[in-house]
């Protein structure tokens, strides 16, 4: 469904990605992961059009994406989630949800906008289907808040709501529980398994190493840039490779 | 000794100008608030609403009404294209740049103006006949309550625009966070447009209702477009509540000013209070 031929990206002439490649496929759960610094989120930024990628193509749906504007690639089918967080801070948590759905009345705003009860019958639609959004993430009494208000959790889950609402082909997610505590996390994990039991495609760039281990199907290892292990879960575990180059880094800051 | 008919005639007059000042400051916000740039075409607006008024109906014959909308969408159009033949070319990101250019943009339109209605003054009629009216003992031109009353319609479609249609929560977003709203699949490029339209139908608007209090000529916009923006400071650069609340306040201040010290000083006030907000408040009244 998505697929990366040779991505690079340069920062001032240091490399952050050389000659990534990779497919996700339509369906599959597929997990990112690797040490901080790796180049995970510049690979999220490159696939989503916030940043360009100095080299290599990237396709999705058989469409190369590769110099895409940020908002038509959102318009052709993927929604994300960030690392840190953005959110439209003064905006309510209800609108903030419903912007997710910004691609979904397709090109006909300006027409709608002539068309009053039209409008208003898709408006109403729209705020349901967000409030059930806001719902499956626990957050429907606190729609009608400004989304900068929120607390951190909250906040994580908002953006979760906005880009799961309008139902995209393809979800990538940014450590959507990085920083969450244990009950937190356990209810994002269960709204991603059930994403995933709906047939979600999903790129889920991850350190809870426990959730990736569950939920995925599998796993993309980055190291300094570059990818160095695809395969199962079960399979990287096993990767040599990855056990030098990251888990054992891990114990060895452990 | 307080006159409480001088108060109310002072008063009055103040927010009828305050009114202009405050659609001229929404104009300035709207563009702001979605491209974080000051706007400098947005004076110019205000000349050309009186001309594009002027000729809808000398020229074309139009009653009040069809003309007043002409006139206003006519500035919409015009605003949206000094957005995408004058700014969206530039690709620059650079703020500095692109305010310089809008400077450049309102010189170029104003020259434009000039050629094609000339430099010489003009009268444009009132809305409704030139009877004043007495209110609590203050007189007051049927004008006036025109300005107020469409500044009241202006001010609660714009609010209903961006609270209650799709392309005004667009704009919000875009406002709040750029990155996330393109993320979302927000197009920057018609919210761009889509700010400009407004900005020049809210400052055709103003320029419709003001000339014919003042007069009409080719820089008519300048000296009132200068103090819009001296009231979008005032209340907060971005806030919509601010930029009214700016221009209400101004227009007081000026007017109550002319009337109790001296009409002489009436221009200055604006740039004093300009320049006080910007040493002991620089936000602004309502500023974030």
């Amino acid at each position: 469904m998505l697929r990366l031929d040779q991505v690079g990206k340069n920062f001032g002439g240091l490399p952050a990605l050389s000659n990534v490649s990779f497919e996700v496929p339509q369906g599959l759960v597929t997990a990112l992961i690797g040490p901080n610094g790796a180049g995970k989120s510049t690979l999220i930024n490159c696939t989503t059009g916030v940043l360009q990628p100095s080299s290599g193509a990237v396709r999705f749906l058989q469409q190369e994406i590769t110099a895409l504007p940020a908002h038509q690639i959102a318009r052709l089918g993927i929604a994300r989630t960030f690392q840190n967080l953005k959110l439209f801070p003064r905006l309510t948590v209800l609108d903030n949800v419903l912007t997710g759905l910004t691609c979904v009345g397709g090109r006909s705003m300006l027409m709608a906008m002539l068309r009053l009860p039209y409008l208003r019958h898709r408006e109403r639609q729209l705020k349901l289907r967000a409030m059930e959004a806001l719902d499956r993430f626990g957050l429907a009494d606190k729609a009608a808040w400004q989304a900068g208000s929120l607390a951190y959790g909250d906040k994580k889950r908002v953006e979760l709501a906005r880009a799961t609402v309008g139902r995209s082909e393809l979800l990538l997610l940014d450590e959507p529980v990085a920083g969450l505590n244990a009950e937190e996390t356990a209810e994002v994990g269960d709204q991603l398994k059930l994403l995933r039991s709906t047939g979600h495609t999903m790129l889920l760039v991850e350190h809870d190493m426990d959730l990736v281990m569950e939920i995925a199907d599998q796993v993309v290892v980055l190291d300094s840039g570059k990818c160095i292990a695809t395969g199962t879960p079960d399979e990287v575990r096993k990767n040599p490779l990855v056990l030098e180059a990251y888990l054992g880094r891990m114990e060895a800051m452990a | 000794m307080f006159n409480l008919t001088d108060f109310l005639q002072f008063s009055f007059a103040g927010l009828t100008s305050g009114a202009i000042y405050a659609l001229i400051a929404l104009g300035f916000c709207v563009v702001n608030n979605t491209m974080g740039i000051v706007n400098f075409v947005q004076v110019d607006f205000v000349s050309l609403g009186g001309m594009l008024m002027f000729t809808a109906l000398f020229t074309l014959g139009l009653p009040m009404m069809p003309g007043l909308l002409l006139a206003v969408a006519g500035v919409g159009v015009v605003a949206m294209l000094v957005e995408r033949f004058g700014l969206r070319p530039a690709r620059s990101d650079n703020h500095l740049v692109l305010i310089f250019l809008t400077v450049g943009l309102s010189i170029i339109l104003r020259g434009i103006i000039k050629l094609i209605w000339g430099k010489n003054r003009m009268a444009l009629p009132p809305l409704t006949p030139d009877e004043p009216i007495s209110l609590f003992g203050a007189t007051v031109l049927p004008q006036a309550l025109w300005i107020l009353l469409l500044t009241i319609v202006a001010i609660g479609l714009l609010t209903w625009f961006f609270y209650r249609t799709p392309l005004g929560l667009s704009m919000r977003a875009v406002a709040s966070n750029p990155t996330a709203a393109a993320v979302v699949g927000i197009p920057a490029g018609r919210v761009r447009l889509t700010s400009y339209a407004i900005a020049g139908a809210l400052g055709g608007l103003a320029g419709v209702l003001v000339t014919p209090i003042t007069t009409l000529n080719y820089d008519v916009g300048v000296l009132l477009g200068l103090k819009g923006f001296a009231a979008a400071i005032l209340g907060g650069f971005g806030s919509f509540p601010g930029a009214i609340l700016g221009g209400v306040g101004l227009g007081l201040l000026e007017s109550l000013s002319a009337g109790y010290l001296s009409s002489a000083y009436k221009d200055v006030v604006a740039f004093v209070v300009l320049l006080l907000v910007l040493f002991v408040r620089p936000k602004g009244l309502l500023g974030k």
